[in-house]
């Protein structure tokens, strides 16, 4: 579990790519620039594709870790 | 975030469903990363723009194709059914296999090619209808969804000049 608080949670569970980079660029620019977003994924492909895409996009992945038996991402809108 | 937006210029070639996807998945996940995407449908990939396009999918020739069944108890979807060629080529055949793959994308929650041709556009991805396919094909630009623009093989190559990832799909 982590400490860091967000401004906003995106449940992208069930879903496969490209789905959860698409929402999660539309649910980031529905934020603050410094507001943070909690994206919940089940794919397995998640973690390496949400690292790539905060690369990618700017933003910051303040971290990216599992809770019960799930990928959870917090998420730093930054431009 | 790289100065200058990345490129990806995509030349969608095929009209089926299994096809479908690569193109749309690429330009829509590009597209979400913040690139400038073009996608250049020329021959079958065309009907791919068609409003009411309904995308199908044959194992005939195709032997790679997993013949699985998208319901019933987990051990009977796991069997791969073998299906002589000479039954593919039945009638209705065809048609029974493009519902069971749309049904399996369906159970996985992969969206449908008219949902990710959406989101495309609403990404901004820039859609180009070759101007010859239209005409060899007797289509004209009314036939397909209006964000459709028109092109031909010079319009693609200008965009693909400057593109850091170009696909032929």
């Amino acid at each position: 579990m982590s400490a860091i608080s967000a401004d906003k949670v995106l449940d992208c569970s069930g879903l496969l790519c490209p789905l959860p980079v698409i929402k999660t660029t539309k649910a980031i620019k529905e934020l603050q620039v410094g507001q943070v977003l909690k994206m919940i994924a089940t794919d397995p492909g998640a973690p390496a594709d949400m690292e790539a895409w905060a690369k990618q996009t700017g933003n910051e992945l303040l971290a990216s870790e599992q809770e019960d038996g799930k990928f959870v991402f917090y998420i730093r809108r930054t431009k | 975030m790289a100065e200058e937006r990345r490129k990806l210029a995509l030349i969608a070639s095929k009209g089926t469903l299994d096809w479908a996807y690569p193109p749309f998945i690429l330009a829509s996940t590009a597209a979400a990363l913040g690139w400038e995407v073009q996608i250049f449908f020329t021959f079958y990939g065309l009907l791919l723009l068609k409003p009411d396009y309904k995308p199908a999918v044959s194992p005939l020739g195709n032997p790679a194709m997993p013949m699985k069944m998208p319901f019933g108890p987990n051990g009977f979807q796991e069997i791969n059914w073998p299906m002589p060629v000479l039954v593919q080529a039945l009638p209705g055949f065809q048609s029974m296999a493009t519902t069971l793959m749309k049904m399996t994308f369906k159970n996985k929650n992969v969206p449908s090619i008219e949902e990710l041709r959406e989101m495309c556009i609403d990404l901004g991805v820039k859609l180009i209808g070759c101007q010859m396919t239209m005409d060899v094909f007797g289509f004209s630009k009314e036939d397909f969804i209006p964000e459709v623009e028109v092109g031909g093989a010079a319009t693609f190559l200008e965009f693909a000049a400057t593109a850091d990832v170009s696909l032929f799909i």
